[in-house]
């Protein structure tokens, strides 16, 4: 079973702490996406809830001891580098999630001279 | 041979073109090009099906990995069926997108509109191909981007924000699909979806399994917009270009529907994965909730597109209700409304851009009259919402069918009577259109209205007349679609449904 590196049971605190830091995380950033009315704050805290997601694949498979998948007689022990691969994609399309998303409040702005959401909201009530 | 690599050519091919488009620049070429790649992956997607109904499921090995190491395509029944509903919706829209795509998007931006169009559509058949669950979140986000984008070039700026929190709640839904692919890799040490099949059963009852089971129906629900989830769908659509509301109206939520059946039957097994945690009542409660709710809220819309909007989401219930009922005949009758429901909201949504192209911006009264002033177009739209009734001879009905038989045999009544009621509310709704475009007299100073172009006409009546065709004849569908339930659940469907009644 890759990544739990400690037969501590997970609820017990602080136990696996890396599982608790990215559920933190990743609550952080879903409470920023909820409750911020600041378009640009709402892409920010999307962004921690997605990292929050890398942290834990990158985590999970850290064994305890182990080093990097390089092939030597010196070493015994390797971390998985199979989640760190899937990360790297994952990285990329969270950058590209955030670019876009900053790229649509830049056109939101344009279009009605805010990025407060209260603000857009008052002024679509407004349209037919 | 070629034919051996048909899965990769499936996905290959848009994908490479979407960047040809963007060095074209050139807003005609850029349309000739998706149109001929268009045609093309619909020629292989149909290839593809008779391949898998010839010799049963094709596996592709990505680059010859073997699975489960390597990458691996899998083409089956479903997922061919789902193929063949995305590739030929894709190019079914390039006629009617030349001139609907040159009204709505500013000139110098109209080649981008088709790199984007590419994208989602190479991503919308990925997500239908893979067999890989890592792989699926890729190709999940590739469709999904290019549609934050497609939306986002609607000439109304609430097609900005419509966008801007489609991008919100869709990088939450892909972001919590990939935290239950996480925990189920964490678990099991694969992301080959045939792998993680054989594995899970006997981890099923961990509490690791269920939180990444939630993690994967929430995400996916907000993909597919099931009530109360759905918040992002209505403004996306109904603000986006025209083309664009036709093509994310007839795939994108259809796609998502795929991915739920995939995760719930080939990877938790289905019926034993009901048995251990109630989840089908869950999605048949859920199902049923959005079949009603969606189509009140529709009632009392008068900007069409967010009628049909809304009413797309009253229909995205029947699937999940079909998926929820979780015997052959109700899984059949979900799948085959992803195909029934396509080819009718297409039709609808085309009939509405024919509408724009001559009227401008479509509330119920502004189609006042148009029932002799544009009799096609109205007569396309008749059918579309005779679907969506699901009147007898067409597709809409065959589902209703299946569906209410599904329901019989899970003893299910109260299913029964929602699916009847959801069928009187939508001709409440759809009865505006009707009494506007036929009852009323157009307003003053509009009596030279004439049918849209016949480039916007002709895929509209196609699609329109698949709704008639594919009523009649269900079962050049069924057939495909009830193997396919039928491997799924691993129970046949009732010999008395397959021989009565759909064929008049």
């Amino acid at each position: 079973m890759t990544g739990r590196s400690r037969t501590t049971d997970p609820m017990e605190f602080p136990g696996v702490f890396n599982y608790w830091i990215s559920i933190i995380l990743m609550m952080i950033g879903f409470y920023v996406v909820i409750a911020q009315g600041n378009l640009v704050k709402k892409i920010f805290g999307l962004n921690v809830f997605q990292v929050s997601v890398f942290l834990f694949y990158i985590s999970m498979s850290k064994v305890d001891g182990g080093v990097a998948p390089i092939l030597d007689d010196r070493y015994q022990v390797y971390s998985n580098p199979l989640p760190h691969v899937l990360i790297l994609t994952a990285i990329v399309v969270g950058v590209a999630t955030m670019s876009l998303g900053l790229a649509l409040v830049v056109r939101i702005r344009d279009a009605y001279g805010t990025i407060e959401e209260e603000e857009i909201e008052r002024q679509e009530a407004e349209m037919p | 041979m070629i034919s051996a690599h048909l899965p990769i050519l499936q996905i290959v091919i848009p994908l490479i073109a979407a960047p040809v488009c963007l060095i074209l620049r050139h807003a005609f070429a850029a349309w000739l090009l998706t149109t001929v790649v268009t045609a093309v992956t619909f020629v292989i997607s149909v290839a593809l099906l008779m391949q898998v109904l010839d010799q049963g499921a094709i596996s592709y090995a990505l680059g010859s990995w073997a699975p489960p190491w390597g990458i691996e395509y899998v083409v089956d029944q479903l997922s061919a069926f789902i193929l063949v509903i995305v590739a030929g919706i894709g190019v079914l829209v390039m006629p009617f997108a030349r001139q609907s795509v040159e009204q709505e998007v500013p000139k110098e931006r109209i080649y981008l509109f088709y790199v984007m169009y590419l994208l989602c559509l190479c991503g919308l058949l990925g997500i239908a191909i893979t067999g890989d669950a890592f792989n699926l979140f890729v190709f999940l986000e590739i469709s999904s981007l290019s549609s934050y984008v497609l939306i986002s070039l609607g000439h109304d700026k609430r097609a900005l924000t419509g966008a801007f929190n489609y991008l919100i709640m869709g990088t939450i839904g892909a972001t919590f699909y990939v935290i239950g692919v996480g925990m189920l890799y964490m678990m099991t040490g694969t992301l080959n979806m045939a792998d993680l099949a054989e594995r899970l059963p006997a981890i099923l009852h961990l509490r690791v399994v269920e939180a990444a089971l939630a993690f994967l129906l929430v995400g996916i629900s907000l993909k597919l917009a099931l009530f109360p989830l759905h918040f992002w769908l209505p403004n996306a659509y109904a603000f986006a270009p025209t083309t664009v509301t036709i093509f994310l109206a007839a795939t994108a939520t259809k796609v998502s529907v795929y991915v739920m059946i995939r995760i719930l039957y080939t990877v938790f097994g289905g019926p034993a994965l009901f048995e251990v945690l109630a989840i089908d009542e869950a999605l048949i409660a859920l199902g049923m909730l959005s079949m009603i709710a969606a189509a009140l809220v529709a009632i009392f819309q008068d900007n069409v597109k967010r009628m049909l909007a809304y009413s797309s989401l009253s229909q995205i219930g029947y699937m999940i209700l079909g998926i929820g009922l979780g015997n052959a005949a109700g899984l059949a009758g979900g799948i085959i409304h992803i195909f029934n429901h396509a080819m009718a909201k297409a039709a609808l949504f085309m009939a509405i851009g024919c509408v724009v192209a001559r009227v401008g911006v479509v509330t119920i009264s502004d189609l006042a009259g148009l029932g002799r002033q544009m009799p096609v177009t109205m007569g396309a739209m008749m059918i579309g919402v005779l679907s969506l009734i699901g009147i007898p001879t067409t597709v809409g009905f065959v589902t209703k069918w299946y569906l209410i038989e599904g329901a019989f045999t899970a003893g299910n009544w109260l299913a029964v009577a929602t699916i009847l009621l959801s069928g009187l509310l939508a001709v409440i709704y759809s009865w505006r259109i009707v009494e506007s475009a036929y009852f009323q007299d157009p307003p003053e100073g509009r009596d030279h209205v004439r049918e849209a172009p016949i480039a916007m006409q002709a895929p509209m009546l196609i699609l329109a007349a698949a709704c008639i065709v594919f009523g009649i004849g269900a079962t050049w569908t069924m057939d495909i679609v009830i193997v396919a339930a039928e491997a799924l659940v691993g129970e046949a469907v009732p010999a008395t449904i397959e021989t009565s009644g759909i064929q008049p």
